[in-house]
């Protein structure tokens, strides 16, 4: 069965709200993990801001979908890329960026991070190694 | 003859802040909604593009995109919708680079 | 179809979903239930509720494998496998639950 799994990468370049991209991607990554797939997802360009901390939409009467990166991890999503130039050149640290954990089932559910920070060149390497790329 | 220059693109992806604020003359305001709002966070690199002008951002869309106001860069005003609406109000005209 | 709870005439989708979440009250599950010939215990109530909290903490319904899993870690072992969650809701725990539970129809539900 492993070597049937093909390793899947979800770029994602859009900011939140502005276009229906980020959510539409969500989407897709929640119903993607329910089969076998080895799935990452990488954030660059306005994509780093859908990993913003503190969204509110409430004025904005938008449905705020920012609650739902957490559950990532309980979907078995575990491999999230943020490119750092692109959090540069807007003024971001990974400090502005929501934490995102997944917890290991076989070590007594301990915490582990989700984000990995990575170069555009350290990112191209990454994207290399996988089969297929979806783009949003 | 005053403008309101209304941009919805982010900066990072689109050109149209930018053109709003080459277009921008003494006098006029240059208000950013939607994603147009990145473009007044201070450490951004696209703020530069703004300097000199008078800015105003919507307080509901930064809110909701997760920006704090006090990131944004200097003299950048924040308005709610009645703000927007004395803003069109206040203006001979407005001009939306969509 | 609108379902009639106390009184209150609630609008739902094809699929039986509240059509809104705000709309839910206990009673929602009850009338649901009632229409499976379908008693709810204790047991039943601890899923919803678990589904509720899901809910308003992470915005989606969960799928039944990540259902499964977090019931297992917040409720204990016992109760966090499919056999537990099928005997209880045997159309299963996901759609089910989710139903009474006013929430949309699990996302990877497919």
């Amino acid at each position: 069965m492993a070597e049937d799994i093909k390793k899947l990468m979800y770029v994602n370049r859009r900011a939140p709200y502005g276009t229906i991209y980020a959510w539409e991607s969500l989407e897709v990554v929640l119903i993607g993990a329910a089969f076998d797939q080895d799935v990452s997802l990488a954030f660059m360009d306005d994509g780093v801001y859908q990993l913003m901390k503190g969204q509110n939409t409430e004025a904005a009467g938008m449905k705020n979908f920012s609650p739902t990166y957490s559950a990532l991890g309980d979907y078995e999503v575990t491999k999230i890329y943020v490119e750092k130039e692109s959090l540069e050149e807007r003024g971001l640290t990974l400090d502005d960026l929501q934490h995102l954990v997944w917890e290991d089932e076989d070590d007594d559910w301990a915490e582990r991070d989700s984000i990995h920070l990575v170069s555009r060149a350290e990112l191209a390497d990454v994207m290399a190694e996988h089969d297929m790329m979806f783009n949003f | 003859m005053s403008i309101l220059h209304i941009v919805n693109k982010s900066p990072y992806e689109k050109n149209s802040v930018a053109m709003a604020a080459g277009y921008a003359k003494e006098g006029d305001t240059v208000l950013l909604i939607e994603d147009a709002v990145y473009a007044a966070v201070k450490a951004g690199s696209a703020s530069a593009k703004l300097s000199g002008l008078d800015v105003s951002v919507l307080g509901s869309d930064l809110a909701a995109r997760g920006v704090a106001e006090d990131k944004l860069a200097d003299g950048v005003n924040v308005v709610d919708y009645a703000g927007f609406v004395d803003l069109v109000e206040a203006k001979d005209s407005v001009q939306s680079w969509l | 179809m609108p379902i009639e709870v106390n009184g209150k005439t609630l609008e739902t989708d094809e699929e039986g979903y509240l059509s809104n979440l705000n709309d839910w009250e206990p009673g929602v599950a009850d009338v649901m239930s009632k229409e499976d010939d379908l008693e709810l215990t204790e047991d039943h109530w601890e899923i919803i509720n678990f589904l509720r909290e899901y809910y308003e903490e992470y915005q989606i319904a969960p799928a039944v494998r990540v259902l499964t899993k977090a019931v297992g870690k917040k409720l204990g072992k016992e109760k966090g496998n499919s056999k537990y969650l099928y005997e209880l809701y045997p159309y299963g725990p996901g759609k089910q639950a989710c139903r009474y539970a006013g929430l949309p129809k699990p996302t990877g539900c497919v």
